[in-house]
């Protein structure tokens, strides 16, 4: 690196030292081009991306580079980071809080716009409204901190419910359209087809591991029961609610009833586990367990459904939490306005729509999901659309810094209430207690 | 010493310990930039509300970490959590170890191809071994499970790693088959440098086995167990890997490393999780004293 940096940099400096010699005319000639030698890697310099590393994330982000680079002239350079979420924001803190330039565009969770927000740039000055305007409202929502649009929309995720076709013909059931609804559904069926001489048949699996992804997991529940979204957006603490109680309630009465035990320690990967060696009828999860479920060596290939998550009683609501990943340009990049360019690249129409047709990544542009092309790779896009646009976004912008602790607090909370038979309400009441010191009052 | 000539052999000796420390500079220097300045960094963090993005903005907050820390219910069940892995899983590779050392030390065919198989388990990388051991536990397809109901041991599958009561025994056993192999290589070591006199001795008297192992075995050996029990006790308090693998941030089961971790990483509060880092390290120095201590006592008793 310092070798390339020394022979490039190290002839410039001797034109203007034997110019101050001959004159001063030359003189200022040869700084006017030693200044113009000196900018010029600026304009066709090289950037820096992180892209994520996930199955076929890395290829997909490496061509579309290549095609910005070859339209652009700039080069580019993929930074590979690490592939565990709360590991990549480490790193990127510690990359921002120096106030380095090594990565101009940064790859975001959903979760991050609040907490890196004042090392963003405001893509508004270079992005124009009406391609903003494309965009999932929420997302833009979400990704606008104090006014500044921190972060450009990339793709998509919400949670979405899987069942087996099959199993629910056989039992002449419906999919169902509400948690009681599946929970009978999924008695039902566990228990003939345990009879039936499978023994290990679960009714439901979905991820409720101390983590993030149990975070994920009931908010959607209580969201779809009515009971808002532990934090309100103006930073009100409202999870200690009738309604909140009543999902935890029902959340908690499937714990080795229709669900395993061990769903206690399960992540994604862990419940698809059960899921695609057939031994689940319903599954909680995101889009990505489609391709994988439908894949040449699955055992369950064309028996798998996909709906909306049920709703919380009649009066409740189909919820899914918004998952998915952003582009943003860091402050810090020597170059914005390029670095900029390549996220309008990244993130347009024709980007996203080869993603979600070679990939089946979900759009964040509303009208590809109106697309036939699109329609005719991924078919659940076009029926789950109401649940990608309404998605339901996690308390991250109204707590920025401290959203991990308030996730942290929150799913240990909702890991007790499913493992321990104690009652429900004071131990929200707790919760609220809790989130009130870290608060200091609601006052994020 | 201080007879006839006590200037050139004092010269000699202050030469001598020139050198020594001439050779020893370049170490000492090195220990200081790898251990000394992180360890006096992470000390000082303890003291300050720096947050892991902006450690260099810091204000300094006295004891106020600690007097958090000490309230927080949480640590404490990490606290605990650790001192019964650790004390049970030291425990039980101790006797294991002892077992196979014993048995290892006897003469036999294939004695070296055995020695090496049994330290595949310690070869393997943690991460990897959690991960593969968590997968066993599952209790929908692991096959732990599966040959308990075979065999009819249990009638339903235990959740072995998610309910709270086994969870902390599920990573124990791991830790158990794991790190069994290194106590034995340990010991083995240990057995090899015993004086075989004693041994001919007690055969001739006809002593039986089990009394040589308790009189003549046991008390030869306390040196070389002595330094195994203190590696390994040093290892399991600062246990995190197997952990965080197999059970993640999980209160029931979280150590006092996934603690310190979860505080500066997940909740970036460097200068928080500095001072559990520091309380970490004054634990485990605590506990090599007093171990240390104790043996000693036992020795001179």
């Amino acid at each position: 690196m310092t070798g390339h940096r020394d022979r490039s940099v190290q002839p410039r400096p001797e034109p203007p030292l034997r110019a101050r010699l001959r004159g001063v005319l030359p003189c200022l000639a040869a700084a006017a081009a030693l200044a113009l030698a000196v900018s010029a890697p600026a304009q066709a310099g090289t950037l820096s991306i992180s892209c994520g590393a996930l199955g076929r994330e890395l290829q997909l982000c490496q061509d579309a580079v290549d095609a910005w680079s070859r339209r652009t002239g700039h080069s580019v350079r993929i930074v590979s980071t690490p592939n565990s979420a709360s590991e990549r924001l480490a790193l990127y803190q510690q990359l921002l809080a120096a106030h380095s330039p090594d990565i101009d565009v940064l790859q975001i969770d959903v979760v991050w716009p609040g907490t890196l927000a004042p090392h963003l740039v405001d893509l508004s000055r270079y992005i124009p409204q009406a391609v903003v305007d494309q965009h999932f409202e929420a997302l833009i929502a979400n990704n606008t901190v104090d006014g500044a649009l921190v972060a450009m929309p990339w793709f998509t995720d919400a949670g979405v419910l899987y069942y087996r076709k099959d199993l629910l013909e056989k039992y002449g059931e419906t999919p169902p359209q509400t948690w009681q609804a599946l929970t009978r559904i999924a008695r039902r069926i566990q228990a003939g087809e345990r009879e039936a001489g499978h023994p290990r048949m679960q009714g439901f699996v979905f991820q409720a591991k101390g983590y993030e992804g149990l975070t994920c997991n009931a908010l959607e529940w209580i969201d779809s029961f009515g009971g808002g979204t532990v934090i309100a957006a103006d930073g009100r603490i409202t999870i200690d609610n009738p309604h909140a109680v009543a999902a935890l309630e029902l959340a908690a009465s499937w714990i080795d009833d229709i669900a395993p035990l061990g769903v206690l320690n399960y992540d994604e990967e862990e419940s698809r586990g059960v899921f695609q060696s057939g031994n689940a009828v319903f599954m909680r999860n995101w889009p990505y367990a489609w391709a994988l479920a439908n894949a040449e060596d699955s055992p369950i290939r064309g028996k798998v459904g996909v709906i909306a998550l049920p709703r919380g009683g009649d009066a409740g609501h189909h919820s899914g939490t918004l998952g998915g990943w952003q582009l943003a340009v860091s402050r810090y990049s020597s170059d914005p306005a390029a670095a900029a360019d390549l996220v309008a690249f990244l993130t347009r129409y024709d980007e996203q729509k080869r993603r979600a047709v070679s990939a089946a990544y979900n759009p964040t542009i509303v009208a590809l999901y109106k697309d036939a092309d699109v329609l005719e790779a991924v078919p659940f896009f076009g029926q789950l659309y109401d649940s990608f646009a309404h998605a339901v976004a996690r308390p991250s912008r109204a707590t920025g810094n401290r959203y991990n602790r308030v996730s942290a607090a929150f799913y240990n909370t909702v890991h007790d209430i499913l493992s321990k038979p104690d009652p429900v309400t004071p131990q929200l009441q707790t919760l609220r207690r809790r989130l009130e010191r870290l608060s200091r009052g609601g006052h994020w | 010493m201080t007879g006839v000539g006590a200037t050139p052999i004092s010269r000699l000796r202050r030469q001598r310990i020139r050198s020594a420390w001439l050779f020893l500079a370049p170490m000492l220097v090195v220990l200081a930039m790898v251990a000394g300045w992180p360890l006096a960094r992470t000390v000082w963090l303890g003291f300050t509300d720096a947050t892991f993005g902006a450690a260099d903005r810091a204000q300094w907050v006295g004891l106020n970490n600690y007097v958090y820390l000490l309230q927080d219910p949480d640590w404490w069940g990490a606290v605990w959590n650790t001192v019964l892995f650790a004390g049970a899983s030291v425990a039980l590779e101790t006797v294991l170890g002892l077992a196979i050392a014993l048995s290892l030390n006897a003469r036999f065919g294939g004695r070296g191809a055995l020695r090496a198989a049994i330290l595949i388990p310690w070869a393997i990388p943690t991460v990897v071994s959690a991960q593969m051991w968590s997968w066993m536990f599952n209790d929908v397809f692991g096959v732990i499970n599966h040959v308990f109901l075979g065999l009819g041991l249990v009638d339903q599958p235990i959740a072995w790693t998610a309910s709270p009561d086994t969870a902390l025994l599920a990573i124990i056993l791991v830790d158990v088959w794991k790190t069994t192999p290194f106590m034995a290589l340990l010991l083995l070591a240990g057995l090899q440098m015993l004086p075989r006199e004693c041994y001919e001795s007690a055969r001739v008297d006809g002593v039986h086995p089990v009394r040589v192992f308790f009189r003549v075995t046991l008390p030869l050996l306390k040196p070389a167990l002595t330094v195994a029990v203190i590696f390994r006790l040093l290892d399991a308090l600062r246990i995190f890997d197997l952990v965080y693998v197999m059970s993640g941030n999980n209160r029931d089961t979280m150590s006092m490393s996934v603690y310190a971790r979860q505080q500066i990483i997940d909740f970036q509060d460097a200068g928080y999780g500095s001072a559990a880092a520091t309380l970490i390290f004054m634990i485990i120095a605590l506990f090599t004293a007093a171990y240390l201590t104790l043996a000693r006592v036992g020795r001179e008793a």
